[in-house]
C-alpha cells in the first residue's frame, strides 16, 4: 500500500511533465509544415495570408499573363475563385500553383503584447488599490462583503467581459477618446477589468498575511499608514503581490473570448491605440475552424508562439520575483 | 437556491430526457446557414422526433469534415466543382438562397444609392469620403459628410466574404486581377476594422459612425441598419428586398448535371449579391439517406421557416431538380 | 507633509477600489439586466432545440464534473508528492515549476493541443476532447493548493505520526490531508468554477450539441459554446437566449465559489 501509494503520487506528478512535454511537441509536430514553410522569419513578417508569386516556380511573367487574359470572359469562368478547399487531402493538385500564401506572426504577436500591457498598466494600481482598500483601510463591515464581492467577480467567466465589451464598453471607451468601439484600447481596457478582481484578491491575500504585530509595532513608533504599507506591508508580501501580477499576466495574455469581440481582428498594426489590431487567441479562435492543411499548420505555429511567449513570462517572473524569498 | 430548484429540475428531467431512441444526424459548417438549418432542424424534431445537429463551424470547416467523414453532412456557402465532388464521394445540393448588403452608417442618410463605380471604388480604396464624387452623383438629394469612410469586413475566414468577393470579381476587372474571389482578403482600403462573424460586422457598423459594411441581410434587418441601394447588372438601383432577392434567384443557373455548382451573384436582373448555401453529403455515408429525409422534409414542407430569418427560399422548379437528383444519386 | 501624502494616498486606493467597483458593477447590472429578462422555467426543461438551456447546462456540469473527478485524484497526488515524497530536491522544484507555468498556459492553447491529439484522430468533437481540456486546465490549480495546503501542516503532526509508528501513507492519508482537508476542498471547487466557466477550449474539441446527450463520446452540449453560437444569431429571441445562458452560467460559478467559501470557513472557525 506504502509503496503504491509513493509510486501514484510519482507517477501523477510526472504526468504533469508528460502533459507540458505532450503539448509543445504536438503544438511542434503539428505547426512543422508552417516552420518548415515560414521559418523563424515567421516572427517577423507582417502580412498574413497574403499571396506571393513563388519564383522558384518561374511562373511570374506566364502567370500575370494569364489573369490579364482571362479578363474578357465573364461567362461562366471562374479561374479567380481562390481553390483552397478544392484540394484539401490532395494535395499534389495544388502543387502547380504558381503563387504561395503568406504568414507572419508580427501583427498578432505585437497585438497580444500591447494589449497585455495595456491592460497591466491599468489594473495594477486599480487592483492594489483594492487590495490595500480591503486590507488596511477599508472597516471590517465594508471590507467583508466587498471582499467576497470582488472575489466572485473574479469567477465570472471571460466571454461574459467580451459581450459586456461589445455592447457597452466599446461605445463608451470610442465616445471619450474617439476612434473605433473596437480597438487595442478597448481590448487591452477590458482585459484590465477582467482581471482587476483577480489580482486584487491574490494582492489581498498576500497583504493579509502580513502579521499585525509588524504593522503594530511601526504605528507604535508614529509611522503612518502610507508609510506602513510602503515600508512594512508591501516589502512582507512582496513575493504574493508580484505573483499575483504575473497570474493577472499570463491570464490576460491568453484570454480569447473576452478579446475576441473588441479588439478589431485586422491584420494591421495599431497606429494608435484607438486602432484596430489583432492578437494571437483572437486569431486562433477566427480561422481554426475555417482551415485546413498549410493555413491550419500556421495557427499551430502561431499557437506554439504564444505557448512560449506565456512560458518566457512565466519563468522569467518567477526567476527574477519569486526565488528571492 | 432558485439555481438549486432548477439543477434537481433539471436532473428530474435528464431521466425523462432519454426518450425513444431515434435517428441523429450530425451536419457541420457554413455559419451563414445555421438560422436557416436550426429553424428547420427544429421543426424536424417537433414533428418526427428525429434529430439534426448542426454546428456553424464555418463553409471551409464543413468542406473538411464531411470529406473526411466526420459529419454526416456539411454545410457551404461556396460550391464544389463535379470533379472535386467525385472525388471525394460526395453529392451537392443548394438548400436556401440569402442576400449579402451593404449596410452603412451615416447619420441622417438612408436610401442611399451606390453605383457599380461606387462600390468599386470604396473596395478598391480609390474613394475615402463619403462626398466624393462617385458616390455624391446618384446621391443628389443628400448631403453627404466629408468624412472618411470606414469599411468593416469579416475578420474571421467566412464563406460570406467568398460570395461576397465572387460578386467584386464578376463587378469589377481589376478587383478581379488584382484580389479575386476569397474567403479571407488582404483589403485594399486602409481605414477599415473587422468584426467576427456577420454578427460581429453588423454589430461594429452599428456602433461606429461613417461605416459601411457587407453583412447578410438577416443581420442587417435585425440591427436596423441603413442598406445602400445598388447598382445591378442592367444599370438599374435595386432596393435589397425579399422581393428583389428572389427576381434575382430565378436567374440561378442550378443544374443538376453539374452537381448545382453555381456562384449565383451578379444574375442578369434583381439585387446583385445573393449566394446559394448548399449541403455536401456523402453518396454512400450511412446517415445519408437521413440526411436527405430532413432536407426533404425543410424544403418540401417547411420553406416558408427560413424566410422569417431572412432567406429566400429555392424556386420550385429548382427543388423538384434536387428531388430528381437525390433519385438519381440513390439517396431516395 | 508625510500627513497629506498618507491622505492622498488613502484617498487615491479608495478611489480606485471604487472605479474598479464601478466597472464590475456595470458588468453585474448588464447581466443581470439581460439574463433576467429571458429567465423562465422552459430554460430548464427544454432542451436547445427547443429554446430552452437544459441540456447544455446538464452537459456544461458533466463534463466540468468528469474532469474534476478524474482531476482530484492526479492533482492531490501530485501535490502529496511535492510536500511529502520529493523532498528539497531540484526535481521537486522543477515540477513545482512545471505545474505553475501549466496553470496560466493560454486556455486556447490547450484547446489547439487537445484537438491535435484527440479531435483529429478520432475525426471529430467529442465530449472526452472536452473533457481533457478541462482535465488539462484544472489539474495545476489543484496541486497548487494541494502543495500549498500541505505546506501549512505543522511539521510536528507527521512527527507525531511517524512516532507512533504509523506508516507514511497513513501519516499522509489520515493525519496530514485531513488537516489539509478544508483547504484542499475549496482548492477544488474553485478548480471547478474556473473550469466550468471556460469557452476557449471546449469551442474546437466538445463542439456543442442542440439535442439531448449524455454520449462523452459524440459533440457534447456545451453552455459556454453555445452562449457564443447564441448571442451572434440575427435572431433576438437567441440573443436573448444567450444573455440568460451567461446569467445562469455566471450564477452558477457564483454559487460553486460560495460553497468552496463556506466550506472553507467553517472548517477554519
Amino acid at each position: 500500500m506504502e509503496l503504491i501509494f509513493k509510486k501514484l503520487s510519482q507517477l501523477s506528478a510526472g504526468l504533469l511533465f508528460v502533459i507540458l512535454a505532450a503539448t509543445t511537441l504536438v503544438l511542434y509536430w503539428s505547426a512543422k509544415p508552417a516552420i518548415e514553410a515560414f521559418g523563424v522569419g515567421f516572427l517577423i513578417e507582417t502580412r498574413w495570408g497574403v499571396e506571393e508569386p513563388l519564383v522558384a516556380a518561374g511562373g511570374q511573367l506566364e502567370s500575370s499573363d494569364e489573369l490579364t487574359g482571362s479578363d474578357s470572359t465573364d461567362g461562366g469562368d471562374d479561374d479567380f475563385i481562390d481553390d483552397e478547399d478544392d484540394f484539401i487531402m490532395d494535395d499534389e493538385d495544388a502543387s502547380d500553383d504558381t503563387t504561395r500564401e503568406v504568414y507572419g506572426a508580427l501583427v498578432p504577436i505585437v497585438g497580444t503584447i500591447f494589449s497585455t500591457l495595456i491592460a497591466m498598466l491599468f489594473s495594477i494600481p486599480i487592483a492594489m488599490g483594492i487590495a490595500v482598500f480591503l486590507a488596511e483601510i477599508a472597516s471590517s463591515s465594508i471590507a467583508k462583503p466587498v471582499g467576497v464581492a470582488i472575489e466572485l467577480l473574479a469567477s465570472i467567466p471571460s466571454i461574459i467581459y467580451g459581450m459586456w465589451g461589445l455592447f457597452y464598453f466599446g461605445p463608451f471607451i470610442a465616445s471619450i477618446f474617439g476612434g473605433n468601439t473596437v480597438s487595442l484600447l478597448v481590448a487591452g481596457l477590458v482585459l484590465a477589468i477582467m482581471v482587476i478582481p483577480f489580482m486584487a484578491a491574490l494582492s489581498r491575500d498576500a497583504i493579509s498575511t502580513v502579521p499585525d504585530m509588524l504593522k503594530e509595532s511601526a504605528y507604535a513608533m508614529g509611522a503612518t499608514k502610507l508609510e506602513v504599507i510602503k515600508d512594512v506591508v508591501f516589502p512582507y508580501a512582496k513575493a504574493g503581490i508580484i505573483g499575483s501580477i504575473i497570474l493577472s499576466f499570463g491570464r490576460a495574455m491568453g484570454e480569447t473570448m473576452a478579446v475576441a469581440f473588441v479588439i478589431g481582428g485586422i491584420y494591421q498594426f495599431a497606429g494608435k491605440v484607438t486602432d484596430p489590431t489583432n492578437s494571437i487567441p483572437v486569431v486562433l479562435a477566427n480561422s481554426f475552424a475555417e482551415s485546413s492543411g498549410l493555413s491550419l499548420s500556421v495557427l499551430f505555429y502561431l499557437a506554439l508562439v504564444l505557448f512560449i511567449l506565456s512560458f518566457i513570462v512565466i519563468g522569467v517572473a518567477k526567476f527574477y520575483f519569486l526565488r528571492r524569498k | 437556491m432558485k439555481f438549486k430548484k432548477a439543477l434537481a429540475l433539471g436532473v428530474l428531467s435528464l431521466t425523462m430526457g432519454a426518450a425513444a431512441h431515434a435517428a441523429k444526424v450530425e451536419g457541420t459548417g457554413s455559419s451563414f446557414a445555421y438560422p436557416a438549418y436550426k429553424a428547420w432542424s427544429k421543426a424536424y424534431y417537433e414533428d418526427t422526433g428525429n434529430q439534426v445537429n448542426y454546428s456553424p463551424t464555418g463553409s471551409g470547416s464543413g468542406i473538411k469534415e464531411v470529406s473526411a467523414g466526420h459529419v454526416d453532412f456539411g454545410g457551404t456557402d461556396k460550391p464544389l466543382k463535379s470533379k472535386v465532388l467525385a472525388k471525394k464521394g460526395l453529392v451537392m445540393f443548394p438548400t436556401a438562397i440569402g442576400a449579402i448588403t451593404f449596410a452603412y452608417n451615416v447619420e441622417g442618410v438612408s436610401g442611399m444609392k451606390l453605383s457599380e463605380k461606387a462600390i468599386s471604388g470604396i473596395m478598391l480604396g480609390n474613394i475615402e469620403y463619403w462626398d466624393a464624387a462617385e458616390i455624391k452623383a446618384d446621391n443628389a438629394s443628400i448631403t453627404l459628410p466629408h468624412e472618411k469612410i470606414l469599411f468593416v469586413h469579416r475578420s474571421d475566414k467566412s464563406g460570406t466574404t467568398f460570395a461576397f468577393t465572387y460578386y467584386l470579381s464578376k463587378m469589377n476587372k481589376e478587383w478581379r486581377k488584382k484580389i479575386g474571389a476569397k474567403k479571407v482578403v488582404d483589403w485594399p482600403s486602409t481605414n477599415r476594422i473587422a468584426g467576427k462573424g456577420n454578427f460581429g460586422v453588423a454589430t461594429a457598423i452599428k456602433s461606429n459612425a461613417f461605416s459601411i459594411g457587407y453583412v447578410d441581410y438577416a443581420d442587417a434587418k435585425k440591427n436596423g441598419l441603413d442598406m445602400a441601394i445598388i447598382e445591378n447588372r442592367e444599370q438599374a438601383f435595386v432596393k435589397p428586398t425579399p422581393g428583389s432577392f428572389e427576381a434575382a434567384a430565378t436567374y440561378a443557373d442550378l443544374d443538376p448535371k453539374k452537381d448545382f455548382y453555381a456562384n449565383i451573384a451578379y444574375p442578369p436582373k434583381g439585387y446583385p449579391i445573393v449566394t446559394a448555401t448548399f449541403a455536401l453529403v456523402p453518396q454512400l455515408g450511412e446517415n445519408s439517406k437521413e440526411v436527405i429525409k430532413f432536407f426533404d422534409y425543410a424544403l418540401t414542407k417547411k420553406n416558408s421557416l427560413i424566410e422569417k430569418v431572412g432567406y429566400v427560399s429555392l424556386p420550385a422548379a429548382v427543388i423538384k431538380k434536387i428531388q430528381g437528383y437525390w433519385v438519381e444519386k440513390g439517396l431516395k | 507633509m508625510r500627513l497629506i501624502a498618507n491622505r492622498l494616498f488613502l484617498i487615491f486606493s479608495t478611489l480606485a477600489a471604487l472605479i474598479g467597483l464601478f466597472f464590475l458593477g456595470w458588468i453585474l447590472f448588464t447581466l443581470c439586466a439581460k439574463g433576467l429578462a429571458g429567465l423562465s422555467l422552459q430554460v430548464f426543461t427544454h432542451d436547445l432545440i427547443e429554446g430552452g438551456l437544459r441540456n447544455v447546462i446538464v452537459g456544461q456540469i458533466i463534463m466540468s464534473g468528469v474532469a474534476t473527478v478524474i482531476g482530484i485524484p492526479v492533482g492531490i497526488l501530485a501535490g502529496v508528492y511535492l510536500q511529502e515524497y520529493g523532498g528539497d530536491s531540484k526535481l521537486t522544484e522543477f515540477i513545482r515549476d512545471l505545474s505553475d507555468v501549466m496553470m496560466s498556459a493560454p486556455s486556447i492553447v490547450v484547446g489547439t493541443f487537445v484537438y491535435a491529439i484527440v479531435v483529429i484522430p478520432t475525426g471529430h468533437t467529442s465530449g472526452w476532447a472536452g473533457v481533457l481540456a478541462l482535465f488539462i486546465l484544472m489539474v495545476p490549480i489543484i496541486v497548487r493548493t494541494t502543495d500549498d495546503m500541505l505546506k501549512l501542516v505543522p511539521v510536528e503532526l507527521r512527527e507525531a505520526g511517524i512516532a507512533i509508528g504509523a506508516s507514511k501513507y497513513h501519516v499522509t492519508m489520515n493525519i496530514v490531508i485531513r488537516y489539509a482537508k478544508a483547504g484542499i476542498l475549496t482548492g477544488i471547487l474553485l478548480a471547478f468554477a474556473r473550469v466550468v466557466g471556460e469557452t476557449a477550449p471546449l469551442l474546437y474539441t466538445s463542439g456543442s450539441s442542440e439535442f439531448w446527450s449524455t454520449d462523452l463520446t459524440g459533440t457534447f452540449p456545451s453552455l459556454t459554446v453555445s452562449i457564443y453560437n447564441l448571442a451572434t444569431m440575427p435572431d433576438e429571441e437567441m440573443v436573448q437566449l444567450g444573455w440568460t445562458g451567461a446569467f445562469l452560467l455566471t450564477a452558477m460559478v457564483l454559487v460553486i465559489n460560495l460553497i468552496g467559501r463556506y466550506a472553507s470557513n467553517d472548517k477554519r472557525r
